[in-house]
């Protein structure tokens, strides 16, 4: 119910929303959870394993009960927590884990038959029939426990990730990370402070304390008024900080979009920060944790400082009969605001013995409240007492079994925690994040004063560990009263006690982990689930292992934590891959004759980042083949185009640069020719080859080198390896040139004539023999002309600067059309290579050796290159390699197909029987036939032999006769024509 | 994580190429031996603390790095230019 | 005689205005990598060819029309004048006119926007006019310099002017729904 004169709500805009179908109104400022309290809706959710009626049990992002799916379609998001979830007009929650309703759960029969679901249960059960695991079991067990289901439709929503840098990193505003933020901009530096809340404060908005004579939460109001108005801070609210990783880097999620309803048209959902801070402080306060008893999960049932959260920030109490079960003073408060707020305190049971009283309430001291009635909301509580059992009537229990500092982020870089037996839980370990400092109630200091001092103190450190000079600021004034509590994990007694809402696990189940000798605290979590939920345990697992620490008579220090790590809180795939979506996934690279491909129909295809042409198919054509034989034999018999500007060129000079390229080539290129081209091969250190191209002489000292698409960007770092570490002191200098040059192949018999109307200076075979290169003037442009060809033809390359590309690609083509030619794409390129027997990276898979492509001849022997030595180790040079062949189908069957094995004639298609595959096909318009390319054992010396080729993936068995992979003009009469 | 580069300072790991131990610089002779050549392409120490690594600043300034990292805990204790180390 | 007709990465993209930004796509003339050989002391012959300091690691030196941008390990970018051909005494001259992209960011926001796709601190006070960076421009490497008080030259290859345009465009307006 609602408080009048309470909460830090705006009464002025009230706001209607929806929970599974029924409408409510709440006010902006409000949470989906106020508001459903406001409501007087406690029964909000299904637990994930017994379906047991739940409700909202804090107010924070440690929420284990009250996840919710929020919106429709592709913008659904499932298992928010309504504690986090910020209300605005229209928003819809549904419940989560119930069939048919929240109300009615067929599934809840779980809760009946737990007697037989235990820890362990389902491993110990379903071991057979094995075959019924994926069938039966695990699709039941996945519809019986869940969380909140995907929309199965694409997220529209747009995610983004982003820098941001700073000297501070101040993680936290509360009380302690608000003086820590304000020392630290005080001394000029630069200030991250984030917060998760959307409302920076903490539990300043929670309390009713009083800082420098102003409410708590006008003091923090104040301060971030302050903080806000410096230029060298930066507030991020909504925002937390998910991880602490090396080198002051820090994740952090902040949800930009979630309190509104729609995402703004070109906003983002959520930013997913990386943060570098040459410091931190965290500041991130402390979780209350629960106390185990029977029913101890009944909706009604809370923590003691999130009924006052809701009372003092919300203005809501949960309830109109309120009792208090705490093992320490601190839940006293909750008894005191309620009760100051008008709303009638039942009782405050205490299980210290010496427990006081702070004001005028019905304190049971040395009592535990050990069950609870009411299964869809709490109606009344067992209180045992020395004298006996007492049944309080009371539809909210506020409980408190202390305060867990949030240690979380410390332990993100392997550190763990340190035993605090005063406050009986964990502190942070110092130094466990190298350059973070830890203050406040995550430090495991309790009182106002103690978090302002230590936030004022671990500013100072960091700013002296800059080597700059803290400014000096005021204290203020504030509570420092002191936190006593005497540890209690669970009460006593029969039935279900729960420590794990969100996983469903009792101290049944822990002790039974302990019983079958689950003794480690990492075991003990498998096996029972204990903190493998989305809350990760915030508000359970020290209790938990407390109990295995009495289970196993050790102590708790002895026992230790489960590892803490990234993310603290849950983060949605869609921010991890923020900015991946669509077109972000990868930059493409487009080529200049791109916009005159795609004016031509041409399909594309990836190579690498680069989009290449697929076919340019004509009006007729029904199929690509039909496309492809056609650019075929239009290279074959006049002339064809193709953009080959994809292939690494690198610009290589200095006096050393023919030194560079005979280290890393295997074949001499201080030879060459100024205005020659030749072909090389590179091979890695290992002996294998790494990648082959064509390197041109354009000056005495300089040199251009083309690489394999796929290779270019691994060629570059080997060249930049080669020329800094191992041969720094070569004066040779190299640069990449693939974007600057646009680069044509000019294949057919009809080449030169294509190119003699449209070069300034006509060219003949004397002047321009196969092999050679040089300037030319195209049309006035300087461009280039290297007479090479990777189809078997008469061709060249003509280059031109890029800008001039789409110009010179459209004048290229329909100079070929008037020629009888045309464009051609990939799957004609790599027909026309296959028939030539030349090979791509399909052949050189970084397991081949230059001897199996039969390139051992070009090994030279004069000197010394990369991979010379290991290339003839004994394993490289043996016989019985799998070395190059060609291949042509002999039998019925006339299909070849790459990735398919070859088997020996009346040997079975297995493994052991393996004679080779098959690494390239294509239909051969020439031939009239199929041709492949592949490796066979001893292949060079099988040609002429008749084996079979097995594809066992699409079903398909060839004979296939051995030949050589030069399947046309073996002689290249044609090339050199 | 943050790689010191020599040249551009301090940059995300995520600009850098990985290549593994820098052994990788000392490369043998031609007739060094197999043993040798083994062990510059093979034998590799696996620490659980330092290791001297190369690293190439790929989305940067190119530069190769030779950097020295503790395995364990991610600590960067060095960087310089491969081209500087003495051998 | 048919003519080569030129076209630039955008092809001549119309400037895009989204809030307070500005983003265009800018000649900058003919672009020249200069890679002084071994032991070459570039920085006199260059000055006194091209009248603009020899930029030092991480800087651009020179204004609008001429500028030397350092980029990369031993090389930096001449951008606008022909180089002067004695410096290829000096040092590898690689024409690299065509090579890039080049857009130039303007507005208020723009340390905003390059937050989304640059992993650097670009802040005013950390990255001042005159500074410059190779990096990642979201996926892809590029040159980062601030030319101006709130404007800054981006670069990336040419093949990905669409991706460039396409990942500044949608961080241009991320950034206006913040405002």
């Amino acid at each position: 119910m609602r408080i009048d004169g309470k909460g830090l709500i705006d009464r002025s805009q009230p706001v209607s929303f929806r929970f599974d179908g029924n409408t409510y109104r709440g006010f902006a400022g409000d949470t989906l959870a106020s508001a459903l309290l406001a409501n007087d809706v406690r029964h909000v959710a299904r637990s994930f394993k017994y379906h047991r009626p739940r409700g909202i049990l804090t107010a924070g992002s440690e929420e284990p009960n009250a996840l919710m799916t929020i919106g429709h379609g592709a913008a659904t998001d499932p298992n928010v927590r309504a504690t986090v979830q910020e209300l605005y007009d229209g928003l819809e929650a549904r419940s989560q884990n119930a069939w048919p309703s929240l109300a009615f759960d067929l599934l809840s029969v779980n809760d009946l038959a737990a007697p037989f679901l235990g820890t362990g249960f389902y491993y110990k059960t379903f071991m057979w029939p094995r075959a019924f695991w994926e069938r039966v079991y695990e699709p039941f067990i996945r519809r019986a426990a869940g969380l909140g289901a995907l929309s199965g439709t694409q997220d529209a929503d747009h995610y983004e990730k982003a820098y941001a840098f700073c000297d501070v990193l101040v993680i936290g505003a509360g009380p302690a990370g608000l003086m820590a933020a304000w020392v630290a901009a005080q001394s000029g530096v630069r200030v991250i402070l984030a917060d998760e809340d959307s409302l920076m404060g903490g539990r300043l908005n929670a309390e009713t304390l009083t800082v420098d004579g102003l409410s708590a939460a006008d003091w923090a109001a104040h301060m971030v008024t302050k903080l806000s108005a410096m230029d060298n801070v930066r507030l991020m609210s909504r925002t937390t900080i998910s991880g602490a990783h090396d080198g002051g880097t820090f994740g952090a999620l902040e949800r930009v979009s979630h309190h509104v309803k729609d995402v703004p048209r070109g906003g983002v959902k959520e930013t997913f920060w990386r943060i570098v801070a040459k410091r931190s402080v965290l500041a991130a306060g402390a979780i209350e944790r629960h106390i185990a008893f029977q029913n101890n999960d009944r909706p009604g049932i809370m923590a003691a400082g999130a009924v006052r959260a809701y009372l003092n920030r919300f203005g809501v109490s949960p309830g109109k009969a309120v009792t208090v079960f705490a093992n320490n003073d601190d839940a006293h408060r909750t008894a005191m605001d309620l009760q100051e707020a008008g709303v009638h305190i039942a009782a405050v049971i205490d299980s210290r013995a010496d427990a006081a009283a702070l004001g005028d309430y019905r304190l049971m001291s040395g009592a535990m409240v050990s069950g609870g009635y009411g299964r869809r909301g709490l109606e009344a509580i067992n209180v045992q007492t020395a004298s006996g059992t007492e049944k309080i009537a009371t539809d909210c229990l506020a409980v408190s079994g202390g305060w867990n500092p949030t240690v979380h982020l410390t332990c993100h870089m392997n550190g763990r925690p340190t035993w605090h037996e005063n406050i009986a839980s964990f502190v942070p370990t110092p130094g466990a994040i190298p350059g973070m400092e830890t203050a406040g109630a995550c430090n495991g200091t309790f009182s106002t004063t103690g978090c302002l001092t230590e936030g004022v103190e671990a500013a100072k450190r960091s700013l002296e560990a800059l080597g700059l000079k803290p400014a000096e600021v005021d204290l203020p004034d504030a509570d420092d009263s002191v936190y006593a509590i005497d540890p209690l994990w669970a009460v006593p007694g029969k039935g279900r006690a729960w420590l794990d809402f969100q996983n469903d696990v009792s101290v049944k189940d822990v002790k039974q982990a302990a019983q079958e000798n689950f003794r480690s605290v990492e075991h003990m979590k498998r096996y029972t689930t204990q903190g493998m939920a989305t809350d990760q345990g915030k508000n359970s697992n020290v209790a938990a292992l407390a109990l295995l620490a009495d289970a196993t008579g050790r102590g708790i220090p002895e026992t230790g934590t489960t590892t803490f790590r990234p993310p603290y809180s849950p983060v949605a795939l869609a921010a991890l891959g923020a900015g991946a979506q669509g077109k972000g996934f990868a930059p493409e690279r487009k080529t200049t004759s791109r916009a005159a491909t795609i004016a031509a129909g041409a399909p594309m295809i990836e190579a690498g980042l680069w989009y290449r042409p697929s076919y340019y198919p004509l009006p007729d054509e029904k199929t690509w083949r039909q496309s492809c034989d056609r650019e075929v034999g239009w290279v074959r018999q006049a002339v064809g185009i193709c953009d080959v500007s994809t292939l690494g060129k690198i610009d290589i000079q200095g006096p050393d640069a023919a030194r560079l390229l005979d280290f890393v080539y295997i074949n001499m290129f201080s030879t060459l020719k100024e205005n020659r081209v030749r072909y090389g091969l590179m091979l890695r250190e290992d002996g294998f080859v790494m990648d082959d191209g064509t390197t041109a002489r354009l000056g005495p000292n300089h040199y251009v080198m083309t690489t394999t698409t796929a290779a270019a960007g691994q060629v570059m770092r080997h060249l930049e390896f080669v020329t800094q570490a191992l041969h720094p002191e070569w004066d040779v200098r190299i640069m990449s040139v693939t974007e600057q040059w646009a680069q044509f192949a000019v294949a057919g018999p009809k080449a030169r004539e294509l190119l003699n109307g449209l070069l300034d200076k006509p060219i003949d075979n004397d002047t321009w023999p196969f092999m050679s290169c040089g300037s030319v003037d195209v049309q006035g442009v300087k461009g280039r002309l290297f007479r090479i060809s990777f189809s078997g033809e008469h061709a060249y390359e003509v280059a031109v600067p890029s800008r001039y590309g789409d110009s010179l690609f459209r004048l290229l083509v329909a100079r070929a059309e008037a020629l009888g030619g045309g464009a051609y794409g990939m799957e004609a390129l790599n027909v026309l290579r296959i028939e030539k027997g030349f090979i791509t990276h399909a052949e050189i898979d970084g397991r081949v050796t230059a001897q199996d492509i039969g390139m051992e001849r070009m090994l030279s022997k004069k000197k010394d290159f990369i991979g010379a030595t290991m290339a003839q180790r004994p394993g490289l040079t043996e016989e019985g390699r799998e070395q190059l062949v060609g291949m042509k189908p002999v039998g019925p069957v006339k299909q070849l197909t790459a990735g398919a094995h070859i088997y020996t004639d009346g040997e079975e298609p297995v493994r052991a029987h393996d004679q080779g595959y098959v690494t390239s096909v294509g239909f051969s318009p020439t031939l009239g036939h199929f041709i492949g390319l592949g490796f066979v054992r001893d292949g060079l010396a099988r040609h002429g032999e008749v084996l079979n080729m097995v594809d066992h993936v699409r079903g398909i068995q060839t004979r296939v006769e051995l030949c050589d992979p030069v399947f046309f003009d073996p002689d290249g009469e044609r090339t050199r024509g | 994580m943050r790689l010191p580069c020599p040249i551009c300072g301090e940059r995300d790991r995520r600009e850098f190429y990985y290549q593994g131990a820098a052994v990788m610089l000392d490369r043998p002779a031609p007739d060094a031996g197999e043993a040798a050549w083994d062990d510059y392409l093979h034998l590799r120490e696996n620490p659980a603390g330092d290791l001297d690594e190369l690293w190439s600043h790929d989305a940067g300034c190119g530069a190769w790095l030779r950097v020295t990292r503790n395995v364990s805990t991610h600590e960067i204790k060095a960087a310089v230019l491969a081209r500087d180390v003495k051998r | 005689m048919a003519e080569l007709i030129a076209k630039t990465p955008l092809d001549d993209m119309t400037p895009l205005t989204t809030g307070t930004l500005t983003l265009a796509e800018v000649d900058l003339g003919i672009l020249t990598s200069i890679a002084p050989y071994a032991q070459v002391k570039i920085a006199e012959p260059f000055k006194a060819t091209h009248g603009m300091a020899w930029p030092a690691p991480n800087r651009a030196t020179g204004k609008a029309g001429a500028r030397a941008i350092w980029f990369g390990r031993e090389m930096v970018l001449l951008a606008g004048p022909k180089p002067d051909p004695t410096l290829a005494e000096h040092a590898a001259l690689t024409d690299q006119s065509d090579a890039w992209t080049a857009v130039t960011l303007s507005g208020d926001d723009a340390e905003d926007v390059l937050a989304r796709l640059v992993p650097l601190d670009l802040s005013a006070a950390h990255f001042k006019r005159g500074h410059t960076a190779r990096s990642q421009i979201q996926h892809m490497a590029g040159s980062i310099t601030r030319i101006g008080s709130d404007t800054f030259l981006l670069m990336v290859f040419r093949s990905m002017a669409g991706t460039l345009l396409h990942d500044l465009e949608r961080a241009m307006a991320s950034v206006a729904t913040r405002r």
